[in-house]
């Protein structure tokens, strides 16, 4: 098979998987601080996807552009979630906040199934069948635009964490919630945020990936699914881990593809995990629990 | 003026009226009136939700046509299988449990093989409106009944329709990449491709490569790429509707115009298909179960599915839907009962002429398929669908090399 055939390959993996590496950044950053496992988190993605279909079919914008007030609004029902339904659970058995979270998941499924019915739905913009090309090699536009759009809105949530005050009273409270309270931080607001920040995550990256592939309600739990492999793999609650687990599942589904065969694309991905789990439980970035 | 009524009169209506009560437990009295109760199981949510949806509507529309043929009315109950087996299993028993006579379903193979097994042990007929695994038919089965072409019939009828495109086109491909879908339908196929090629040797191309995909892909940029790196002149398809788009996206994206995508499954000639690619869904030729347009009873599907659904194409999924329900109508008239093996030994001796789908017409063999369906060619031309073969029920002629995606 022609080099250039791995290399197109390659690209497009890393490209998919900054995507992808984007939405279990939203799953990392709410299990970092809040230590919730959000089970509705691919659910979540398609119902900011859905959102973008639906502004796109309205405003006729650019989802990389729409992806800033579909952020906004996934942000509001992040917090409204975590501040309304989910912060009577943050102290009750780990299973009852997992049947909450999958009830939620089933509702969001279902809703949609009603509202948008069954059938794979996506848009087309004016880029949607371009590609560049690099001598031999051809990379797929909407993907270079996604993964870039990706990369801006990851460094964005880098430097609120880091460089605001409100980010680092969110990592205060990651760090030592005792101490956080004890400081007079208003924890209960500052995890609501957080669900917010992480359901913004998801909102951008459901606007980024309505470019690169079609939604359908069933699509829910395998992206929730995607989520997890990626966040246990760069390392639980790392930030800069999702993304690198992003780039590697993205890059291991595809190349594990054209190496073997593409109908395993997702046990590649799966033997990584176990690969990881086996070596390094606490992910590649991850911290070993004290 | 009143009328008398004697003793005589009196005593007759009396025992009439006996002779009803006593029987009609036993269904001998009440079966023509009443109405079939038909247990119609099909993938009406989860992955496979938008085709078993698109199979149902063809229910609205059926009894019109029905009553028109001088048949029975159907009472049917609707069961889900939520595109699962093992939910098609329980669905089934739960529906006969709730009186359903006959079962009709459940497009998917892996489903149908699954309701099969329940309907042969509750002695229940299953007439099948979609599934194309071979060892349905193949297990011996009494009650159950395939009005649907399976694999080694729809790839044997495909390659025939092929020679017949390649002859009037004068384009023959030399080589093929066949890709295809996962799942049991795509096994099934690909099983049978190798082997029913091989009984024609006048098919011009040879596979460079087979590359099998997971059907819930989100992405197939790598299937495509390596599609394209075998240097294959066409691409021959089993494939679902979510993935002929996806593969077509690709194909424009990596700058790939094969000379024909040949496609033996669903997918390429769906409405939703067309509609997503638009001028970029012309050009697909599938080889698949279809109607003959020149039918009586093809016309007639078709003006009233055009009244009912005018945005929607009439398809694979309408047509044997509606077959099934019409050999359990037809079975019901000619059985008088709705005793499950009067029902069964009917659709037996089932002899349908002016059904819809090409061919002869419905009967079934001894194992309980009709083997004598024919498929048809047909092609995306301008948004829309002609028929290119076979001739005798074609109305256009075929078009390739397909038109280069760039300049479209």
């Amino acid at each position: 098979m022609p080099v250039e055939v791995y290399f197109n390959v390659a690209a497009s993996g890393l490209l998919t998987g900054l995507v992808y590496g984007l939405m279990a950044l939203g799953l990392s950053v709410i299990f970092g601080v809040v230590r919730v496992v959000n089970f509705a988190h691919g659910e979540m993605m398609t119902l900011a996807m859905y959102l973008t279909l639906v502004l796109f079919g309205a405003l006729k914008l650019d989802p990389l552009i729409l992806l800033v007030p579909i952020a906004a609004v996934m942000f509001a029902f992040g917090y409204l979630l975590q501040a309304g339904l989910i912060n009577p659970f943050i102290n009750r058995p780990e299973h009852s906040q997992f049947m909450l979270l999958v009830a939620l998941a089933l509702i969001l499924v279902n809703v949609q199934l009603i509202i948008f019915g069954p059938d794979a739905k996506g848009i087309r913009t004016a880029y949607s069948f371009d590609s560049f090309q690099m001598g031999k090699i051809i990379v797929d536009a909407s993907k270079v635009y996604a993964a870039g759009a990706a990369l801006v809105v990851a460094a964005a949530l880098f430097a609120f964490f880091k460089y605001t005050l409100l980010g680092k009273a969110i990592r205060a409270c990651a760090d030592n919630y005792d101490g956080a309270r004890v400081v007079g931080l208003n924890v209960k607001h500052l995890y609501a945020l957080t669900f917010g920040l992480g359901a913004a995550c998801v909102g951008a990256a459901g606007a980024m990936l309505m470019v690169v592939a079609d939604v359908t309600p069933a699509i829910g739990p395998a992206y929730t699914l995607l989520a997890f492999v990626i966040v246990i793999t760069g390392g639980l609650g790392s930030m800069p881990g999702a993304l690198l687990g992003g780039l590697l599942i993205g890059a291991t589904e595809a190349l594990g593809g054209v190496l073997f065969t593409p109908s395993a694309k997702s046990m590649f991905a799966f033997a990584l995990l176990v690969l990881v789990l086996l070596f390094r439980p606490q992910g590649i970035l991850g911290r070993k629990a004290a | 003026m009143t009328q008398r009524i004697n003793r005589r009169q009196f005593n007759q209506a009396l025992a009439a009226a006996g002779a009803a009560t006593a029987l009609s437990p036993f269904g001998i009295v009440r079966a023509q009136s009443a109405r079939l109760k038909v247990g119609l199981l099909l993938p009406r949510s989860g992955v496979q939700a938008g085709i078993g949806q698109d199979c149902h509507r063809v229910v609205q529309i059926t009894s019109g046509i029905l009553s028109d043929l001088g048949l029975p009315g159907l009472e049917i109950m609707n069961g889900d299988t939520e595109s699962n087996v093992d939910v098609s299993r329980s669905r089934a028993e739960r529906l006969i449990s709730e009186g359903a006579q006959l079962l009709v379903g459940a497009f998917d193979s892996g489903q149908t093989t699954a309701i099969a097994q329940v309907a042969e042990q509750r002695g229940i007929p299953l007439v099948i409106n979609i599934a194309a695994a071979p060892p349905i038919t193949e297990q011996g089965y009494k009650f159950v009944f395939r009005n649907f072409p399976t694999a080694p019939m729809i790839l044997g009828d495909a390659f025939g329709n092929q020679l017949e495109v390649f002859a009037a086109t004068g384009v023959a491909p030399k080589t093929v990449v066949f890709m295809h879908v996962n799942d049991t339908f795509g096994q099934a196929m690909q099983k049978g491709f190798t082997g029913v090629m091989t009984k024609f040797p006048a098919i011009p191309y040879k596979v460079a490569d087979v590359i099998a995909y997971d059907p819930a892909a989100r992405d197939l940029s790598v299937e495509v790429a390596k599609a394209k790196a075998t240097g294959a002149e066409a691409l021959v398809m089993v494939s679902r509707l979510n993935d002929a788009i996806l593969i077509t996206r690709e194909l424009v994206k990596q700058r790939w115009t094969p000379s024909a995508v040949l496609s033996m499954g669903p997918g390429w000639y769906e409405d939703q298909y067309l509609k997503t690619l638009e001028k970029l869904g012309d050009g697909p030729l599938s080889f698949v179960p279809w109607y003959d347009p020149n039918k009586k009873l093809a016309q007639q599907l078709l003006a009233a599915h055009g009244k009912a659904f005018p945005d929607i194409s009439l398809n694979t999924n309408h047509v044997y839907t509606f077959e099934a329900l019409l050999v359990a109508a037809d079975a019901f008239k000619r059985a008088g009962s709705s005793n499950p093996k009067a029902l069964a030994d009917a659709i037996r001796a089932t002899d349908i002429k002016g059904n819809v789908s090409p061919g002869p017409g419905i009967q079934f063999n001894a194992k309980g398929q009709n083997d004598k369906l024919k498929n048809s060619a047909i092609q995306n031309r301008g948004g829309k669908l002609v028929t290119v073969a076979p001739k005798d029920a074609a109305n256009a002629r075929p078009e390739l090399p397909m038109r280069p995606y760039d300049k479209r």
